[in-house]
């Protein structure tokens, strides 16, 4: 039976056969292994920030390989990973309940003009100085 | 300083790590699963930069060729590779437990070349021990995963391949005639002191993944004096490909 030839070598190596004979046995549904949220932090003292996923059968080995997948580039001090199954979260569906109506103003910070209150204070401050 | 003494040591150092870099990388695209592909394409990366500041450091300090040179233009018989590195890949089990014992190697001799006499190798341990440290925590974690942790079958291929590659792994530690004059003048510790402290190292991470030490304690030489395996020729060959088409070639 002749075998694959390829311009990579290792593919050659392998030894695969050209016309296999029969179909390939179809996959196993779901035959990954679980996902891993990561959490990457630039500096100590930083925030954890998500910053993807990984694939990996258990806790120590997605932390493993998370150091490679998202610590490779860029400063990183630590990592944390959690499965993914252990993160609680709301339906896409409930987007909504973060919606708010705009009038009540005195509930957002940029309704609160004080800036002109300490303009007007440093002012006071510095003539009392000077 | 003993220069050739100094240059034997360096060479086969270097040798070491460009062929193992060149075997970790054929796995490149083929890995189990596409997170360690990517972990292990980046060890070996890692491994060609060491291989290439140690050449860098025998051409800036000892007249050598420069590291492309070193690299791609030197004959079978000029290697100074021991036959571990040279060994085909294998299976998954293989690399992964050669990885281990290698790098605990590593680990072992760049330590104790950080105290060393000679300032620019000192200088290197220092660079890249935080590499050294994650390649050894890489191979850790699987050989322990798949030890102690794994399945009955797992846990028999890594025993399997651990004594199939053990005598080879004795042979980092060929001593060679000059070394005595590099212990003298504190280049480094010898090859048996860091063979001792490989053995301790490498056993209390098989005994966390319930593997047996092998007891073989005959090595596989020849490496050192430029006798190699059956594999290393077509490695050079397929290395080299490029190289020999047009050495001027940029990178």
């Amino acid at each position: 039976m002749a075998t694959i030839v390829s311009l990579d070598p290792r593919v050659t190596r392998m030894e695969i056969e050209q016309d296999p004979g029969s179909a390939p046995e179809p996959k196993a549904e779901l035959d990954q292994f679980p996902t891993f949220e990561v959490f990457h932090q630039e500096r100590t003292g930083a925030h954890h920030v998500h910053v993807g996923s990984v694939h990996a059968p258990n806790a120590d080995l997605a932390l493993l390989l998370a150091k490679e997948q998202y610590g490779r580039r860029g400063q990183t001090v630590n990592l944390w990973v959690v499965n993914t199954r252990d993160v609680v979260t709301m339906s896409a569906n409930d987007a909504d309940i973060f919606v708010t109506t705009p009038e009540k103003t005195y509930r957002d910070v940029g309704a609160y003009m004080v800036r002109n209150k300490v303009e007007a204070y440093k002012k006071q401050m510095g003539d009392q100085k000077s | 300083m003993n220069q050739d003494a100094v240059k034997d040591l360096l060479v086969r150092m270097a040798d070491d790590v460009l062929i193992l870099a060149h075997r970790h990388s054929e796995w490149t695209g083929l890995g189990p699963v596409l997170e360690e592909d990517i972990a292990f394409s980046s060890v070996a990366q890692d491994k060609l930069g060491h291989a290439q500041a140690l050449y860098a450091i025998l051409h800036e300090h000892f007249g050598m060729p420069d590291p492309d040179v070193m690299a791609f233009g030197r004959a079978e018989a000029e290697m100074r590779s021991c036959h571990f590195v040279e060994l085909p890949n294998g299976e998954y089990d293989f690399s992964l437990v050669r990885h281990l014992l290698f790098d605990a190697s590593e680990y072992v001799r760049w330590n104790a070349l950080r105290e060393s006499s000679f300032e620019p190798l000192a200088k290197l341990a220092h660079k890249i021990h935080g590499e050294l440290k994650y390649h050894l925590y890489h191979a850790q974690t699987w050989i322990v995963q798949l030890g102690s942790q794994g399945s009955e079958e797992s846990k028999a291929r890594m025993q399997s391949a651990l004594n199939t590659a053990w005598p080879y792994a004795l042979g980092l530690f060929e001593t060679r005639p000059g070394d005595a004059d590099l212990v003298a003048s504190g280049f480094f510790p010898g090859e048996e002191a860091l063979r001792a402290d490989w053995e301790v190292l490498v056993q209390g991470i098989l005994t966390k993944s319930s593997l047996n030490m092998p007891q073989d304690h005959a090595a596989v030489l020849g490496g050192r004096d430029g006798y190699h395996s059956e594999f290393l020729a077509p490695l050079l060959v397929e290395m080299t490909e490029v190289y020999r088409i047009d050495p001027s070639a940029q990178w």
